[in-house]
């Protein structure tokens, strides 16, 4: 069970504002059935002051979808249109005591509603979604949002902007796209490979290369019907016979160059492979 | 205020005897029955006489009944004990509606070099046999399906296919939560090799279940340590608790045909009431094979955390499919997987009646229920031109 305040409880139980204005000067619509939630935001506006004089809400969605749409419509009556669009996300959520994380995504809706609505007033289009653009496509989310929401929010992992915004909570794969929105957005540095060590003793050295082809190589080769064995460690000079499809291959000299760079990349810069005759 | 609980899927309530027999037990007889002195000695027989009741309700041996910490401890033991006694085997099939204790375990041991197959299912939420029969092969070490969903009723035809997996010796693990004490069981008749029960699903407390395994089907351990339950389950035993199953499973075998019957006609009514009076709703799944006491209804242009937060006011206790309870943002997989339309999965609530949901509590939902639904639709943006509830 979801931990509502007692405010989220009574605002959803007894919403304000609900219905339509019929001779509404502005309407914002976002959300869609399909994904659990919609809001469909009305607008009065006097022309003469600019000032929110009337709003009105229809709702689709959980008791949080409720509550923050009928959070929006308190919030925004006696401002102007401009004082409007400073309300944030947050802002709703304050107004309601706060949110569980994971509906936050609720709060998001209504501020999304509201920009929405005061596009529509000012003639502005809304630019279409373009294709690329699309991150989350279980539930419609554009790589704009993620990282508009992220912004105003400080949003720094998946799983917060899963709950902002819903991206990633649906199929899942979308989530390393996510991650990489995250390090862009907030110049995050990948997390850095251990330093190799300064000195392999000639042990350590064996046990390293014999680790590396076991695990990393032979099972790309053998994949294809090939594989390698290790003859010989001397010094930085590797020896391998291949084996299987890999005798006599044309690629073979690729496939020992591959595996050269691969023991140059993880154990030492010198190393020199070679195949066995 | 009582509730009224129409949530039995989920739990169910212990049953007055239940708690009487089993408090003895964990007030002054707290023994441990494998102790060498009476105090605790004499328990074991107590055990003994509930594992009778168990095996009396299921019409199977008392020696082929072992005491589990719950149903999810009994599927996972039975699939895994099936894959490591045929190491060789390494494909597991189940179906795609099945309860996550059996789902996640075959997920898991797919991650583990394992082959699941999941048995798709069509839009009434039954079961496509041809796909089970065409998915076995050599390599296949059980078969894993539900007798009964938790979220529809939906009764699978399980004799059938338990016949059609003897004939071709392929393990077979059914998970009987619940149907269990719903519906009669009769392992003389029904050729499973192995069944899940889970005692709070009838009127036993949390924190007891039965994995049978049928005699002759190898077997291994899933818990390992002492002696209990012939090895084959170790830890000492929940003794109040096995007791009081042992009780639950007396009063349901005593009651079980009446109660049926009972909890259909209410079920149904309950049913009917809410389709008539409120339009555009829909019931999900096979309502000819169907549990007596579920029934699983869609509400159009509605969300499904709004319904039972609603209903929450009237104290009316109910469960959704919609994405917004399950704690993901995924609604439930098993409408899902049956083709519901995404505005009926999230629009779905789940009744669950028992043995103890009267008449006049079905009365009190089939009252308040239309306005909950004309109040929520009101609100909503969607199927404006379609509310013609009656007024109150």
């Amino acid at each position: 069970m979801w931990e509502y305040t007692d405010k989220v409880k009574e605002t959803f139980l007894k919403p304000k504002n609900v219905g339509e204005i019929p001779d509404a000067d502005a309407v914002g619509e976002v959300g869609s059935i399909i994904c659990g939630d919609a809001l469909k935001l009305f607008l009065k506006i006097d022309k003469q002051t600019g000032r929110i004089v009337d709003a009105k809400f229809q709702t689709f969605g959980c008791a949080s979808a409720i509550a923050s749409s009928s959070a929006l419509t308190e919030l925004v009556k006696g401002k102007t249109l401009d004082e409007a669009l400073g309300i944030s996300n947050q802002d709703i959520a304050d107004f309601l005591g706060g949110l569980p994380d994971q509906k936050m995504h609720c709060s998001v809706m209504g501020r999304e509603a509201l920009e929405a609505a005061v596009a529509n007033y000012r003639g502005e289009i809304i630019p279409e979604k373009e294709e690329g653009k699309l991150v989350c496509k279980c539930f419609d989310v554009s790589e704009e949002k993620i990282r508009k929401v992220a912004m105003e929010n400080h949003l720094t992992t998946v799983d917060e902007i899963t709950n902002f915004t819903k991206a990633g909570g649906g199929c899942g794969e979308c989530v390393p796209q996510i991650e990489l929105i995250l390090r862009d957005l907030w110049s995050l540095k990948l997390p850095e490979k251990p330093p190799k060590p300064k000195k392999l003793t000639n042990l350590h050295k064996i046990a390293l290369i014999q680790e590396i082809i076991e695990n990393e190589i032979r099972p790309g080769l053998q994949a294809d019907n090939g594989d390698v064995e290790l003859i010989d460690i001397e010094g930085s000079k590797v020896t391998l016979a291949l084996r299987g499809m890999c005798t006599g291959c044309m690629m073979s000299d690729i496939t020992i160059k591959g595996i050269q760079a691969k023991l140059r990349e993880m154990v030492s810069e010198d190393i020199e492979v070679e195949a066995y005759q | 205020m009582n509730p009224i609980y129409l949530d039995n899927n989920a739990t169910t309530r212990v049953a007055p005897e239940v708690l009487e027999e089993m408090l003895p037990y964990l007030r002054d007889l707290y023994g441990n029955p494998s102790s060498m002195h009476t105090f605790g000695g004499q328990l074991h027989r107590k055990i003994e006489e509930a594992r009778e009741k168990v095996a009396s309700l299921l019409n199977a041996l008392p020696e082929e009944i072992i005491f589990t910490s719950c149903g999810t401890e009994s599927d996972d033991t039975a699939i895994m004990s099936a894959v490591e006694s045929l190491p060789r085997k390494k494909h597991v099939i189940t179906t795609r509606v099945e309860h996550p204790a059996v789902l996640n375990f075959c997920r898991h041991i797919a991650r583990k070099g394992y082959r699941a197959t999941f048995v798709p299912v069509n839009n009434l939420g039954r079961l496509d046999t041809d796909f089970l029969f065409k998915s076995i092969d050599d390599d296949t070490a059980v078969v894993s399906i539900m007798y009964a969903n938790n979220e529809t009723g939906v009764v699978f035809p399980i004799a059938g296919i338990a016949e059609k997996l003897k004939e071709r010796g392929v393990l077979f693990h059914t998970d009987a939560v619940q149907a269990g004490g719903k519906i009669p069981l009769d392992l003389k008749e029904l050729p499973v090799d192995m069944l899940s029960l889970s005692g709070h699903k009838l009127h036993a407390p949390k924190g007891i279940g039965v994995l049978y395994v049928r005699r002759g089907t190898r077997f291994s351990p899933y818990i390992i340590g002492g002696h209990q339950e012939r090895g084959r389950r170790a830890g000492t035993e929940n003794v109040a608790s096995i007791i009081g199953l042992g009780k639950a499973c007396e009063i349901a075998a005593k009651h079980i045909h009446k109660e049926a019957a009972d909890l259909k006609r209410l079920c149904d009514r309950l049913e009917t009431s809410l389709l008539n009076c409120c339009p555009d709703t829909r019931v999900n799944g096979d309502t000819e094979n169907r549990l007596p006491n579920t029934t699983n209804i869609s509400f159009e242009y509605v969300e499904g955390e709004a319904i039972l937060l609603r209903l929450n006011e009237f104290g009316i206790c109910a469960s959704s499919g919609s994405a917004c309870t399950s704690g993901s943002l995924e609604p439930s997989h098993v409408l899902r997987a049956m083709g519901i339309p995404y505005t009926a999965v999230h629009g779905s609530i789940r009744f669950s009646l028992s043995r103890y949901t009267t008449e006049k509590e079905i009365d009190r939902v089939i009252e308040v229920m239309p306005g909950i639904i004309r109040e929520l639709r009101e609100l909503s943006p969607f199927g404006r031109e379609k509310i013609v509830c009656p007024p109150e």
